[in-house]
């Protein structure tokens, strides 16, 4: 299928001519790189209807890498997942590289950003292509790389080039664990490919697949944001605010959810690494809410929802309701870049402000910003009628019926947390008494139309999304069954009264959790000096994201230091005396024959007349 | 009466296109304008896209003719597809040097393309003689294009050099050859098949044999019959050393892999062991003295040295893996070092040719995209992925582990890892050194950017998609090695 190509091809296109021509391009890299995506996201559309009846094929625009038994192929696998994470990289992000037009408008690096985004989406487009784990693999990296070169975007600033080395050392563990997996994987099944592999993957020994399932699921982790590779998440928000949005929140980081429901025949196989799964997720949604409840950036509330939002979708895989997983990836995608794009337009109209402590009172000269993120907080916390409540409710239900009760409490405490600190942002944000200085409030003013325009639309796909293919009956939601193909279906229907008190139930709390917002931040005046000021211990730890990162100074950074500095100390002195040693002695050896080359034929003669006795007298004496 | 040999003018397709074309490069340059040749340029890469594309028409189709003197199989259509490339290459980065350069002579393209004609018909030889011929027709003209700049006295040098040391190179090749001829009693490389396979091997067979490998020795610039390649290198206008690194080496390996590969794989324990250690010699000599030298040709003649070492473990390695790699080696290193060269053509300073690396420190920021350019190559040169250079050598010392001869490729990685320093240190120069007062500067040509952007093309697309290039080249070889 020719158009499949175009889905990666036209972005890599787009990157390249912005990359190569930056400099001639300038201001003018939108006109390159938005019709770019514009076109991939049309032709992830015709794919989509390909597919859209349940079918499924590969392509294979060449065979790669040949090599004794080992052989691997840049093949497309294409079915109604590849479909819908097409449809969301390809359609979210076009909104984002719009949005990007006005929001990045003054920078000098214009050109750069487009071509790195581009190449992001690029990468992103080839990871949910990919036919076979090696791809996947490089791929993996790839999207790696670009967050990198994102979250660094503006590299004089140090805390921007530190906060893009975290997060690629951080995603180094992780991916450690994924290639160690994929070698295994070779090792086991001797394919990559992912027919072969699901195919084969009930051969192997249950051991074996646990072995595997985990050392990828490990990848997960450091791509995800979940326990424990989570710190450099909410580190990352030092990029521009579309990456957030588009890498940090929508696409990149749910690469991990779709790698384990993708593989989750290998998961199945194993049994307990679904069930490492699921903890880990609901650990993460619990852990990363708790800590969204003091946050004072607005970014970082954001951040730490992604890293908790991204637990749910774990948690929803882990429990087997893949469909569930897959469809609050999607609803998320929709409002978490909505919230963010939101906070990008807030932070565009203060001046680049982003403490909640200095905003407030900004609903009336920001209208569509409020509206639009009313819309997408209303959805993160799961308000009825609104795409986060059908998708959060998938996955409550799904730990209920499954009779994981504990890990179905925990998941309800954390959509209570949720719901707070969803609304206690929103107020703080927009209404209330206005708290930032003079200077800053006179310049207050609605973004421009290329900015509001995604966050409409955004907004728009967060209120129909839940409607059109959210709703559960008997044979699951609509969405469910457009992904039957590919997933098991989820036990448990969604029937009897149990099934409506369990809606009630989630209604309750969520509702529990506004009002509560509400009453901190909307009957008595905020107070901003008492905001994110650790008052008691567990405010301290909150604040502090449970002194994780301080842990890992402690443990990891500090000790491994040690080490190396003891390390470098052995490699200047004695490795590095030895290979200048090398050095030196084949300088000495390359000026000495040098004066060999003496520049007389007749030397040059003579040396080839030795040369050819030497080869008769080789021959003869054999 | 004499029958008349039975001819085949189709087995000479892609040659006798591009003598056509010098003939005619020939017959025009008589007319007006007579200080501008660019229009001989543009015919002459006209007849070289059209050998191209007779030559990939004619891929699977084998021809033979004169006698089988003359074979065109799909070994020798992908040898000619590679110099077509080199040559088109050539031609495009000689228009604006030649213009800066002020030596405009119609010449110049003909005897370019009449040294391609005979390159192609090396690699179409198959017999002893057409070898020798057609080594002869490519080597005259290289010895005249060498010396082409009359009045610099380095071009004299290398011109005289060559043609000296050449002669004395191709009367060892015609020895060996007359002592072969004289051991097998025949000259055509299918009866030579049959006599050299027998268990014992005459002392005549031996000595033509060691001859032989002296003359072709000298063509691929390995050592010790490798002295005359930098001096050349040096001396040459930049393009026609660009010509004698691509097109000429190819052709040589093409006629001494027919040879040993076909010929006398019989032979194969004779000279196997004896590639063994010229291989290494080969690529050790060019790496290490590679590394004193700050004269850019200069050390791309080494380089190229080291590189013909990697292409012999892959002769030391045979089958069809091994014959394989080279050709797939040979259509990399031809866009690599193409491009290479290139760069060196099309920068100068104040009107002269800018050699010296000094002379190109702080060009990462007077010309970014051509210093990019130039570190792709390089790059590829030291053999990093996903560039052609890596993948080439990986398949190279993959066949030699294959075949047994670890310690051979062993020796290999450890001298990429030696090569790695004197390339990076261009890349340090370009990018981390102050610039001097007046540095390299790009000659502006569009045809010379051309030619830049297929050759970078072409080692993005072979290291990121190799698996069918090595495919052609394997099924090319597959009738060669049996």
């Amino acid at each position: 299928m020719s158009t499949l190509w175009l889905i990666p091809a036209l972005p890599l296109a787009g990157a390249l001519i912005n990359m190569v021509f930056g400099r001639l391009i300038g201001h003018r890299a939108h006109w390159i790189a938005v019709p770019a995506l514009a076109g991939s996201f049309l032709a992830s559309c015709s794919v989509f209807a390909a597919v859209s009846g349940g079918g499924s094929f590969t392509s294979t625009a060449f065979r790669w890498i040949v090599a004794g038994d080992f052989e691997a192929a840049v093949t497309a696998h294409v079915d109604p997942l590849t479909g819908v994470m097409l449809l969301v990289v390809t359609g979210v992000g076009t909104l984002i590289h719009l949005y990007s037009v006005g929001y990045m408008h003054h920078d000098p690096g214009y050109a750069r950003f487009f071509a790195y985004l581009n190449l992001f989406v690029f990468s992103m487009t080839m990871l949910v292509l990919a036919g076979n784990f090696l791809l996947l693999y490089v791929f993996w990296e790839a999207v790696g790389l670009c967050s990198y070169l994102l979250i660094g975007f503006w590299y004089t600033r140090t805390s921007a080039a530190d906060a893009g080395k975290k997060a690629f050392i951080v995603n180094r563990v992780g991916d450690f664990g994924f290639g160690l997996g994929v070698m295994w994987l070779w090792t086991a099944l001797g394919t990559l490919d992912y027919a072969g592999v699901f195919a084969g993957a009930e051969t192997l020994p249950q051991a074996t697949a646990t072995g595997i399932a985990l050392l990828l699921f490990m990848g997960a982790c450091g791509k995800s944001a979940q326990l424990p590779l989570h710190v450099w998440l909410p580190d990352a928000m030092e990029g521009p605010t579309p990456v957030s949005a588009l890498i940090h929140a929508a696409t990149m980081v749910t690469a991990g959810v779709y790698m384990v429901a993708r593989s989750h025949v290998l998961f199945e196989r194993s049994g307990v690494a679904l069930d490492v799964v699921a903890w880990v997720g609901t650990a993460t949604a619990l852990f990363a809410a708790t800590v969204g409840l003091m946050q004072t950036d607005i970014k970082r509330v954001l951040a730490y929802s992604t890293v908790s939002q991204l637990g749910y979708m774990f948690a929803a895989v882990g429990l087997g309701a893949y469909a569930a997983g897959i469809f609050h990836l999607v609803t998320h995608a929709f409002f978490k870049a909505l919230l963010f794009l939101g906070a990008g337009s807030v932070i565009h109209g203060l001046s680049g402000e982003q403490d909640l402590r200095k905003m407030g009172g900004l609903a009336p000269r920001m209208v569509i910003t409020t509206i639009t993120m009313t819309i997408g907080a209303a959805g993160l916390a799961g308000v009825p009628g609104l795409a986060g409540f059908f998708s959060k409710d998938e996955i409550l239900h799904a730990a209920f019926t499954n009779h994981r009760r504990l890990l179905w409490a925990l998941l309800l405490v954390g959509a209570f947390m949720t719901a707070f600190y969803t609304f206690r942002l929103l107020f703080l944000t927009f209404f209330g008494e206005p708290r930032m200085s003079k200077e800053v409030a006179h310049h207050i003013h609605e973004s421009p139309p290329s900015m509001t325009l995604p966050l409409l639309v955004l907004a728009i796909l967060t209120v129909v999304a839940g409607w059109a293919v959210g709703i559960p009956s008997d044979q699951g939601t609509r969405f469910a069954r457009f992904l039957a193909p590919v997933f098991p279906p989820a036990e448990g229907g969604h029937d009897g009264v149990a099934g409506i008190m369990l809606v009630i139930l989630s209604v309750v709390v969520v509702a529990a959790g506004v009002v509560l917002a509400w009453y901190m931040h909307m009957t008595t005046p905020v107070r901003p000096e008492t905001i994110g000021q650790p008052r008691t211990p567990l405010h301290a730890l909150l604040l502090n994201a449970w002194y994780v990162d301080r842990l890992y100074d402690r443990v990891l950074v500090r000790p491994f230091f040690a080490v190396y500095a003891f390390c470098a100390r052995f490699d200047l002195r004695v490795i590095d005396g030895l290979v200048n040693l090398t050095g030196r002695l084949v300088q000495m050896w390359s000026f000495g024959s040098r004066r060999v080359q003496t520049g007389y034929v007749v030397n040059y003669a003579l040396t080839m007349l030795a040369g050819a006795v030497m080869l008769v007298g080789f021959l003869l004496a054999r | 009466m004499i029958p008349a040999p039975p001819v085949n003018l189709a087995a000479l397709a892609p040659t006798l296109v591009l003598l056509a074309t010098a003939v005619l490069v020939l017959l025009l340059d008589l007319f007006p304008p007579r200080n501008d040749k660019t229009h001989l340029a543009v015919v002459s890469l006209a007849g070289v896209i059209g050998a191209l594309l007779t030559a990939l028409t004619r891929w699977g189709r084998d021809q033979r003719g004169f006698r089988d003197m003359v074979v065109l199989d799909n070994y020798a259509l992908f040898i000619d597809v590679v110099i077509c490339y080199a040559v088109a290459l050539v031609i495009l980065l000689s228009i604006d040097y030649l213009r800066r350069e002020g030596v405009q002579t119609g010449e110049y393209y003909a005897l370019v393309l009449f040294s391609a004609s005979g390159m192609m018909l090396m690699a179409s030889a198959n017999d002893l003689v057409v070898v020798f011929l057609a080594l002869e027709l490519m080597s005259l003209c290289l010895y005249v294009l060498a010396g082409l700049f009359k009045q610099r006295l380095d071009a004299g040098e290398a011109s005289l050099k060559y043609f000296l040391l050449g002669a004395f190179a191709s009367s060892f090749l015609l020895y060996g050859i007359a002592l072969t001829y004289g051991a097998t009693g025949s000259t055509s490389f299918e009866r030579i098949v049959a006599a050299a396979s027998g268990p014992d091997r005459s002392v005549l067979f031996l000595v033509g044999l060691a001859l032989m490998l002296v003359g072709f020795g000298f063509k691929i610039s390995a050592a010790p019959f490798h002295m005359w390649a930098p001096d050349v290198y040096q001396g040459a206008p930049t393009s026609v050393t660009t010509l004698i690194a691509t097109g000429s080496k190819a052709a040589g390996f093409a006629a001494l892999m027919r040879l040993l590969l076909g010929a006398l794989r019989g032979a194969q324990p004779d000279w196997g062991p004896l590639m063994w250690g010229l291989a290494v010699v080969t690529m050790t000599l060019g790496n290490v003295v590679a590394i004193a030298q700050s004269n850019l040709k200069r050390m791309l003649a080494y380089s190229s040295i080291a590189h013909v070492g990697y292409m012999m473990v892959g002769l030391v390695a045979g089958g069809t893996s091994g014959a394989g790699a080279i050709l797939y080696y040979l259509f990399a290193y031809t866009f690599t070092v193409a491009g290479t060269f290139g760069v060196l053509t099309l920068c100068a300073r104040a009107g002269e040719e800018a050699v010296e690396v000094e002379e190109y420190a702080g060009l990462g920021r007077r010309h970014p995209l051509l210093a990019g350019m130039l570190t792709l190559f390089l790059l590829s040169l030291i053999g990093i992925p996903p560039l052609a250079g890596f993948v080439g050598k990986f398949y190279l010392f993959g066949a030699a582990v294959q075949h047994g001869y670890l310690w051979l490729a062993v020796i290999a990685v450890l001298n990429s890892a030696i090569a790695a320093y004197y390339y990076l240190r261009v890349v340090v120069f370009m990018y981390m050194r102050e610039p001097e007062a007046a540095g390299a500067q790009w000659t502006p040509s569009f045809a010379g950017g051309v030619a830049l952007a297929v050759a970078a093309a072409g080692i993005v697309i072979l290291g990121v998609m190799p698996a069918p290039f090595a495919d052609l080249a394997q099924s090319a070889v597959a009738t060669l090695v049996r």
